[in-house]
């Protein structure tokens, strides 16, 4: 009986996908379909429910969950941004890289630090809104060591009445807004193994959703939801190993047969290897409210050298959506396949409404990952619409939109004793971990991105519990062009760059949209810059005391008028040459960096300070 | 004398010497008697007067020493050094071919270093690596910052040519934490 039945699925898969392959080839190619309604069938929107309007407050990193990073506020406009002065500054006593952005919630401004991740609570009620409380959580110093980018943080999340966010030695806080008290501590990563934590946590659904930093130190990656009453574990989903560890259970539909099978997160692995093979989710979550769905990208399989783990490295450098509820996934898909470079897939994830022609719009989750392509995909089931490139690519051939695989350029890839030049991207890839973003008025995606290439030599990597995992030599330089950043204005659906600002250095600052027509962002020596969203042109510049790699925000003050806001503290895997002192001689240094970034030693120097701006009275 | 002659002489002369230098030494077998990694503080100052401990007359075996050096370098890549290190310009960990050392520069001190960690993330290697074993990694350190002789030091790096063979590494100037005994 139990056979009989397993053959009639069996048929019925096979029906349903002989003519689901129909339906797709009478659709393809799907690109130039969508280019000809670009014009007619306007512009891609933020997902409604995950874009609630603009309150005046800014509550988490991205702004809201669809990731939009854009403030309904409109009091500074193209015509006075050129009057912004600054209204307070805030000296956080630390070094390091400053990449958290600050949260406003009900006047009062709240600042994450580099380790030792202390918080700060500012009024801003108050004239030259003086601290209302310092939490100091106090995190190991031994977490330095582990971290592989600099001991940062990319910032906390508020929700009701509470501030949440992660310690560098691998535990996740809850501290009441009101008081600065702990509210409290969970360890959910281990230093030991070379596991921390840096990324800044989504809440929503009362869960606190963390996961681990360390893809370069062998560590397995994994995403935990916390019950923010509590702090107590709800789930925790890794991105190696068994189905059961996954969370890949009967409600999983991979979007393509590549990512079909069972225990794929151990089969594509050599034995064992996937217990150290990485897929850190140190980046973004998004969620979307409606279908109770959260996507976040997975890190590079570990390690670098990617002859000691043939396969494809189930389920690294991909992204999955999953059941904020229960943490089972819904779907996975894999961007960048037994990566070769340390293409990462953490990248933002933005949520919209995405329009295909007809008048017809699909809910999608468009983002700039780090192999270089611009992924526009169906939201509901994964499958990719278009995957442009949005930087300079010249490793990866393509994505094949049938079979959804990313397509290899053959002889790129390091083996040991032979060395591959001029790999485009470099490992940090067209564009790292800060994010774009989008602004419903122009319907553009800001991308703040690299422009660099690297050569690359591979060797035997030794794993050592708690030490780097990497087994590469890597020396990053200038792509062409020379300038090393780029900030791309993105059409998603026309699917192409309106417009390009090209930076001398690396850009590393998350951008900010706003109603005034403005895009916000910071250069590594220190300029924070306001263009005008539609064209680029640069409308007002400020040169602050240290280089910017964290993100601007916007708020409604106390006075009832707009804020901007921006750390200044250069740091990071790009600016660890400053943070860390490290010597520009060796073009090795900080896997690779110090090479592209040799001349920043003497052109800033480190700090950590949040300026903020508003027009003048 | 024909000069052919006189050069046959300047030729073993100078074998002869060379067979007599430090960086001639190996020992692949390894020495019976206990190595111990010497108790040396990193800190330079030392009150009412007293000294630091003098440095271990075997540390010059290691730190001129080819062999021991190069047995370094391979320890280097093996215990996963160079990922926090690179190759001396630093990155999770600092740079060590400059002129600043946090915990001092001397072999001794370095070797302390690495037998017993340092606070901020420095994994402490006792029981891992052979006293011996930090011995010679304590010496390649040193030659990143050209402290060991140039005939001693590797003519071509180990990984893809992207630093430049130690033979040409610029010797940094004496530290402050190393300056009463260098």
């Amino acid at each position: 009986m139990r056979r009989i039945l397993v053959g009639l699925i069996a048929v019925v898969a096979i029906i349903a996908l002989v003519a689901f392959t129909f339906i797709l080839n009478r659709k393809s190619p799907v690109q130039p379909t969508l280019q000809q309604h670009a014009a007619s069938a306007g512009k891609a929107t933020p997902a409604e429910a995950a874009s609630p309007p603009d309150d005046g407050n800014w509550i988490m990193p991205a702004k809201d969950y669809a990731a939009t990073r854009f403030s309904g506020l409109g009091e500074i406009t193209q015509a006075n941004v050129g009057k912004l002065q600054v209204s307070f500054t805030f000296s956080t006593g630390t070094t390091e890289g400053f990449e958290a952005p600050p949260l406003v919630v009900n006047n009062v401004m709240y600042v994450v630090t580099p380790w030792p991740n202390n918080l700060f609570a500012l009024d801003l009620t108050k004239p030259g809104a003086p601290p209302k409380w310092e939490y100091k959580p106090n995190p190991a110093a031994a977490a330095k060591g582990v971290a592989c980018c600099g001991p940062v943080n990319r910032g906390a999340s508020y929700w009701n009445g509470r501030i949440f966010m992660n310690l560098l030695d691998g535990n996740a806080v809850a501290v009441d807004a009101e008081s600065g008290k702990e509210v409290w501590r969970t360890k959910l990563a281990d230093i030991q193994r070379g596991e921390t934590i840096t990324m800044a946590p989504l809440v929503a659904d009362g869960k606190v959703l963390v996961g681990n930093s360390g893809g370069e130190m062998g560590v397995r990656g994994w995403l935990a939801a916390l019950d923010a009453d509590t702090g107590k574990i709800v789930w925790k989903a890794y991105s190696t190993g068994p189905d059961k560890d996954v969370l890949i259970g009967p409600g999983y539909q991979a979007p393509y047969q590549q990512d079909k099978g069972r225990d794929l997160g151990v089969k594509s692995w050599p034995p064992g290897y996937w217990k150290i093979g990485g897929g850190t989710v140190w980046g973004w979550v998004s969620y979307d409210p409606q279908s109770k769905t959260i996507f976040y990208g997975t890190s590079n399989p570990g390690p670098w050298n990617q002859e000691q783990r043939p396969g494809d490295n189930k389920f690294t450098a991909g992204v999955f959506a999953r059941d904020i509820g229960t943490g089972q996934a819904r779907w996975f898909y894999q961007s960048t396949p037994h990566d070769l470079y340390d293409h990462d897939d953490i990248n933002e994830i933005l949520l919209v409404d995405y329009p295909i022609g007809n008048g017809r719009r699909i809910p999608a989750l468009i983002r700039p990952s780090r192999n270089g392509f611009f992924y526009v995909q169906d939201r509901r089931t994964g499958r990719v619409l278009s995957a442009r490139p949005y930087g300079m690519i010249n490793v990866y051939k393509g994505v094949d939109l049938r079979s959804g695989r990313l397509i290899p350029v053959a002889g790129m890839e390091p083996v040991p004793g032979r060395a591959v030049r001029n790999i485009c991207p470099a490992s940090p890839g067209a564009k790292d971990w800060n994010p774009s973003a989008f602004s419903p008025v122009t319907g553009l995606v800001y991308i703040p991105h690299l422009n660099l290439c690297q050569d690359m030599g591979v060797k035997n990597a030794n794993y050592i519990a708690g030490t780097p995992f990497v087994g590469a030599d890597v020396k990053m330089y200038a792509g062409p062009g020379g300038n090393r950043g780029v900030l791309t204005a993105w059409d998603p659906v026309a699917q192409r760059a309106v417009f390009e600002i090209k930076e001398d250095l690396p850009l590393w600052s998350p951008a900010l949209a706003t109603a005034g027509g403005i895009v916000f962002y910071g250069t590594m020596d220190g300029w924070f810059k306001a263009i005008d969203a539609r064209t680029g042109k640069l409308l007002w510049q400020f040169k602050t005391g240290s280089g910017i790699i964290g993100q601007p925000i916007s708020y409604r003050g106390p006075d009832g008028h707009q804020y901007i806001a921006v750390p200044s503290g250069v740091g990071g895997w790009a600016g660890a040459i400053v943070s860390a002192q490290l010597d520009p001689r060796d073009p090795s240094g900080a896997l690779g960096f110090s090479n592209a970034v040799k001349d920043l030693p003497k052109r800033v120097s480190a700090g950590g300070t949040v300026y903020v701006f508003a027009l003048p009275k | 004398m024909s000069s052919r002659f006189r050069n046959s002489i300047w030729t073993l002369v100078s074998l002869a010497l060379l067979a007599g230098c430090d960086r001639e030494k190996s020992n692949p077998r390894g020495q019976p008697l206990a190595e111990t990694i010497p108790d040396t503080s990193p800190d330079t100052v030392f009150p009412g007067d007293a000294k630091p401990r003098p440095l271990d007359p075997r540390a010059a075996d290691y730190e001129q020493n080819a062999f021991a050096i190069a047995q370094g370098q391979q320890l280097f890549g093996a215990m996963n050094c160079v990922g926090c290190h690179a190759h001396g310009g630093g990155g999770m960990g600092p740079a060590l071919m400059d002129s600043q050392w946090r915990y001092g520069g001397r072999i001794d001190q370095i070797a302390q270093s690495i037998a017993k960690g340092r606070p901020n993330g420095m994994p402490a290697w006792e029981g891992k690596l052979t006293d011996r074993q930090i011995w010679q990694l304590a010496a390649f350190v040193r030659s990143l910052s050209g402290q060991a002789p140039k005939d001693a030091v590797a003519a071509r790096a180990d990984e893809l040519s992207n630093t430049p063979p130690q033979t040409q590494t610029k010797r940094e100037p004496a530290l402050p934490s190393d300056s009463a005994q260098q």
